[in-house]
């Protein structure tokens, strides 16, 4: 057991944890934040990506204390005071959310594409989320929520 | 158990020295230990933080890449992805841009699966790996570092600290494609990579060619002679296959691996030729040429 702090969301936790606890369960189980899914715990879906100093990251094959001293922000971090981020309200407008599983990883990846990218093409838009496994949807209205967003004049 | 976060190079040989093993994005290491491939190392040492690691220096005699380059950087860096074309390609090609955040080039190196996207690119554009220890550095071919599937003749107290590409002749340029079922998120069923040097009148004075996920380790294809375009392509797809050695899993029989790395060679020799002429073919070439899975 190691004892460190995450900052998550801009707020700094004091974690104590076994040193090979991935970043994932930490954020579920001992920050408390159950926004990041545990899908495959293999590297593959995305439902548990989050940003480590704004680039998307797995958090399920990512070391918890490997995180410290960097900024973490998960879907939690996305919303901007009471009101949604632009892209949540767009996925939910689009249909780009049936069961729902996928969604915050979703989010953070298509959060990632446009702070990098502020205009992606369809093409783009794909490549971006394509670590992002969807089994509802058929991907084509997360695609359009995210293109959506990008064309909304920003605030 | 203990956990060093290294900022320099000597710190994470000291911690290496004493036993504990490196971790940079942990893309290979986490998910091995949760699948039982080997547990978790006790002492660790946290790489990504070093700076020197980081750098990639370009000069008249080559490429210096830094072990923790990850492979974003090399995927969209304007000389690797145009003078050293097929590490680019491979690069490109490694998991998700999230997979391509954490990973770096020394691990997809020292990890040493035969399956690696970057592994037969570095082959072909004869990379040698630099192993630093508390003791000394030495530089070692890949031929002599890889020793089998997951298995290299680093020692546990060796870092590889970068990867130096000598730079390729006039006239010549290169190509690593694969055969993949999905477009991301995937590991190569076979590929291949190829270097190609060009002769005045557009015929190949020389070249190299290696396949990857036909054998324990990436290996090298031997004895394809020079001519036209056409005839080489033709010679390095009929030799690949000839000297592919792979196995039958789920992803794929060791028959139609066999044929397809032929085919894959055939088709990098190709590319490459095209891309020596001076025409754009962009990375990475699976995408470009719209070979694989369609998205």
């Amino acid at each position: 057991m190691i004892s460190y702090t995450l900052t998550v969301n801009g707020v700094d936790y004091p974690v104590a944890a076994d040193q090979g606890r991935n970043l994932l369960s930490v954020l579920r189980t001992e920050v408390g934040l159950t926004g990041t899914k545990e899908g495959c715990d293999d590297c593959e879906c995305g439902a548990c990506m989050v940003l480590l100093d704004g680039q998307p990251v797995n958090s399920c094959s990512y070391l918890a204390v490997q995180a410290q001293g960097r900024a973490v922000t998960t879907v939690e971090g996305l919303q901007q005071g009471d009101e949604m981020h632009p892209l949540q309200r767009n996925i939910l407008e689009e249909g780009g959310v049936q069961c729902g599983f996928c969604t915050p990883g979703m989010l953070v990846s298509a959060c990632a594409l446009l702070e990098r990218n502020p205009s992606p093409s369809e093409e783009e838009v794909r490549i971006g989320l394509s670590g992002n496994l969807c089994r509802c949807t058929g991907y084509a209205k997360i695609v359009k929520a995210v293109q959506r967003t990008a064309a909304e004049p920003r605030t | 158990m203990s956990f060093v976060i290294a900022t320099t190079i000597d710190e994470a040989l000291a911690a290496l020295a004493a036993g504990a093993r490196p971790v940079a994005g942990g893309s290979d290491l986490v998910v091995g230990a949760r699948h039982g491939k080997a547990p978790l190392p006790g002492d660790l040492v946290a790489i990504d933080r070093i700076e020197e690691l980081r750098c990639i220096e370009i000069t008249d005699a080559g490429a210096c890449i830094g072990a923790g380059v990850n492979h974003h950087t090399i995927e969209h860096h304007p000389v690797l992805s145009t003078v050293y074309t097929a590490i680019s390609d491979g690069s490109a090609l490694v998991g998700s841009p999230s997979t391509r955040n954490v990973g770096t080039l020394g691990g997809n190196v020292m990890n040493a699966s035969p399956a690696m996207d970057t592994g037969s690119p570095l082959v072909v554009l004869g990379a040698e790996v630099e192993l630093r220890s508390a003791s000394g550095s030495r530089r070692v071919g890949l031929a002599e570092l890889w020793t089998g599937p997951g298995r290299t003749s680093a020692r546990p107290d060796e870092l590889c600290v970068a990867i130096h590409v000598p730079a390729p002749a006039a006239r010549s340029n290169s190509a690593y494609l694969r055969l993949e079922y999905r477009r991301s998120m995937e590991i190569a069923v076979v590929g291949a990579a190829a270097s190609v040097t060009l002769a005045d009148d557009g015929s190949v004075s020389s070249l190299r060619v290696a396949l990857t996920a036909v054998a324990p380790t990436i290996i090298e294809v031997a004895g394809i002679a020079g001519g036209s375009v056409a005839d080489v392509a033709a010679a390095a797809q009929a030799a690949a296959a000839d000297q592919a050695r792979p196995i039958s899993d789920v992803r794929a029989s060791d028959a139609y691996r066999r044929h397809t790395v032929g085919v894959m060679a055939r088709r990098a020799v190709e590319a490459a030729a095209r891309r020596a002429l001076g025409e754009p073919v962009s990375v990475p070439v699976n995408r470009a040429l719209g070979i694989g899975a369609a998205s």
